[in-house]
């Protein structure tokens, strides 16, 4: 039978029983949905409804009849609103954002993962993409070398935590590599309230680094060859063909990679608990910490969502930042 | 020999390009710097507790003190930690590569009422944080009398729709006509999802396989929030406990944490070329 002639058939016949098909395609359809979507609608779904709803609401734990509306108020607890409010009219505007973002939690906890953030990203795609040109050579040993550089990103972070704690403790081998160095740093970075963010910024980069390596690494590899030929006929330098050959082509991926990365800096809360725990004082209090301490800490749930929905806020605005510009670089 | 000797010798040789050379270099010292704390990490697991410390630091103890590794099992239920955890990475990974594989069967494959919404949920769900739900979900979970038991941490990572998100977009790579010919056939749904999708997607499943396992082993909030009695501990809450109660006991701890990275190593290096092509093809993880 050739293809031609079954194809006609195909389509004749599909025509023919559509409606009948549908229904009967509609419940088989189901069937095969319902194994997950029964455990993604009551794990998920529901609960992401219900943490819109809780911010509004005050519970502390025990009978859920206990739960009480309670409105704005949990949003104005947690930007200090009065406060903040009356700083502002005492010294004006940006007098009351300074108060915010140096005395209120929530204002000190963004401060931190804004920063965070805005420190590990750039860093780690500087270092993924350097990681990936290197291995993107043909290298004797590329595959070792690329397992090597990805393996923190599969070691668990409770094993990794505690070991750089450990290294980077007073007497430990990062601050006697930079004593024979010459620079004295008779202190553990985690106990000192600039270096424990410089700590956590080190532990995120060196994670995330392998990981971001293998997205550029397919990254390079699908750039076509003709482009670097037609570089080399104009008479550009592997410098040259670096910056309007390679950089170019790889924007999409950093992109992506970018939005990814924000999103995860956002969500941080692994190495901040076992590194830190936001310490000293709230140097390296971040979002996720902050919730979970207001929540399973002091039993704040309503507050505790309503910090969980400034998160949500944040990552939502990426992520629509995301598909808007996605468009734009697929029609490139 | 200097390095402008090295330099002149290899450039009059041009059997070693220096730029090959200087590769090397740059990768080796890269190297180094990923592995330097498991270097570390293994070397003070094998001291003494007031040797990890000393100044000089020495990278290879002077004896090597394996009675480390067999004390540590002694303080800590270990076993029983890892047990938890095997059972829980296991189960959860088994549910979630075959329910997801199932449900995204239906969202590339058949065509029905609802089909985009339904999707569109699963999609937008991947955009919220884990984070910013944990609470109702852990709310709902205990008035289910799931707190303290492995169970919540399971249908907790089972049912992500990041694992029917990356099955979903293979399938849609998979030829539909493949799937007519073989209704035409006379195969039933299900048996083309048995018969043609699952042998073609073998890939995807690694992929997933991988990710799920890893994810769930490594997981560090989930049985922190959910895992409070003892023998329920996976081995990551169980680590943290360990260190939490024995925090001077540096050897010990860098001997804990050496034996909660085998499993993970091992199943890494085994399958590092499914993880690796995964990461490469799907770009993203949930």
């Amino acid at each position: 039978m050739t293809v031609n002639a079954v194809q006609p058939a195909g389509r004749a016949r599909k025509k023919y029983r559509m409606s009948r098909l549908e229904r009967k395609n509609t419940l088989i359809a189901y069937s095969f949905l319902a194994p997950n979507f029964i455990g993604f609608a009551i794990f998920t779904l529901i609960p992401v409804v219900l943490s819109v709803v809780m911010s509004f609401t005050e519970w502390k734990g025990g009978d859920l009849a206990s739960m009480q509306w309670v409105g704005l108020d949990n949003y104005a607890s947690i930007f200090n609103s009065a406060k903040v409010g009356s700083k502002m009219a005492e010294l004006g505007f940006f007098g009351g954002l300074d108060y915010f973002f140096s005395k209120v939690d929530l204002g000190i906890a963004l401060k931190n993962t804004v920063f965070f953030t805005i420190v590990t990203v750039p860093l780690s795609l500087i270092c993924a993409i350097l990681l990936a040109l290197v291995l993107n050579k043909a290298v004797r040993g590329a595959v070792v070398f690329r397992a090597i550089y990805f393996f923190p990103y599969v070691a668990s972070m409770v094993a990794i935590c505690v070991c750089w704690n450990f290294m980077l403790m007073k007497n430990g081998p990062i601050n006697q590599l930079l004593m024979a160095l010459g620079i004295n740093f008779n202190k553990s970075w985690t106990a000192d309230s600039t270096m424990a963010m410089w700590a956590i910024i080190l532990v995120s980069v060196w994670r995330n680094m392998g990981y971001y390596m293998v997205i550029y690494l397919a990254a390079l590899q699908g750039i076509p060859r003709e482009l670097y030929e037609a570089a080399t006929v104009d008479g550009a330098n592997k410098w040259q063909q670096f910056r309007s050959v390679t950089l170019p082509q790889l924007r999409p991926t950093t992109f992506f990679a970018s939005i990814m990365l924000i999103i995860g800096c956002f969500k941080i809360y692994d190495t901040v608990a076992i590194m830190t725990n936001g310490g000293p004082g709230r140097a390296t209090k971040m979002l996720v910490l902050y919730i979970f301490q207001e929540a399973f800490n002091n039993y704040h749930y309503g507050l505790a969502s309503a910090i969980a929905m400034v998160l949500l806020i944040v990552v939502l605005i990426v992520t629509v930042i995301q598909f808007s510009m996605e468009g734009k670089y697929s029609n490139n | 020999m200097t390095t402008a000797k090295l330099r002149k010798n290899i450039s009059s040789e041009h059997r070693f390009p220096i730029g090959k050379i200087l590769l090397y270099i740059v990768l080796i010292a890269l190297a180094v710097f990923t592995l330097i704390p498991f270097v570390w990490m293994i070397s003070s697991s094998l001291k003494l507790d007031r040797e990890v410390f000393s100044y000089p630091m020495r990278w290879i103890p002077e004896t090597f003190h394996w009675e480390n590794y067999s004390l540590i099992w002694q303080k800590v239920p270990m076993l029983t930690y890892f047990k938890n955890t095997a059972i829980i990475a296991v189960c959860v990974t088994f549910i979630q590569t075959l329910t997801s594989s199932f449900a995204a069967y239906a969202f590339a494959k058949l065509r029905f009422r609802g089909r985009d919404i339904l999707f569109l949920a699963y999609i937008g769900t991947i955009a919220v944080p884990w984070q910013a739900y944990m609470l109702p979900q852990f709310i709902l979970m205990r008035s289910m009398g799931l707190y303290d038991r492995l169970l919540a941490i399971m249908v907790l990572q089972a049912f992500s729709a990041f694992g029917v998100f990356l099955m979903r977009q293979f399938y849609q790579n998979i030829p539909t006509d493949l799937c007519e010919a073989a209704r035409i056939d006379g195969l039933s749904e299900y048996g083309i999802w048995a018969r043609i999708m699952l042998p073609l997607s073998t890939a995807a499943i690694a992929t997933l396989v991988i990710f799920t396992f890893i994810g769930t082993w490594n997981d560090y909030m989930g049985p922190m929030i959910y895992l409070t009695r003892d023998e329920n501990k996976t081995i990551q809450v169980g680590l943290r406990r360990f260190i939490q109660e024995n925090s001077s006991d540096y050897h010990l701890i860098m001997a804990a944490s050496v034996v909660s990275l085998i499993p993970v190593s091992i199943v890494f290096l085994s399958l590092q070329k499914y993880f690796i092509e995964g990461i490469a093809t799907s770009g993203l993880k949930g």
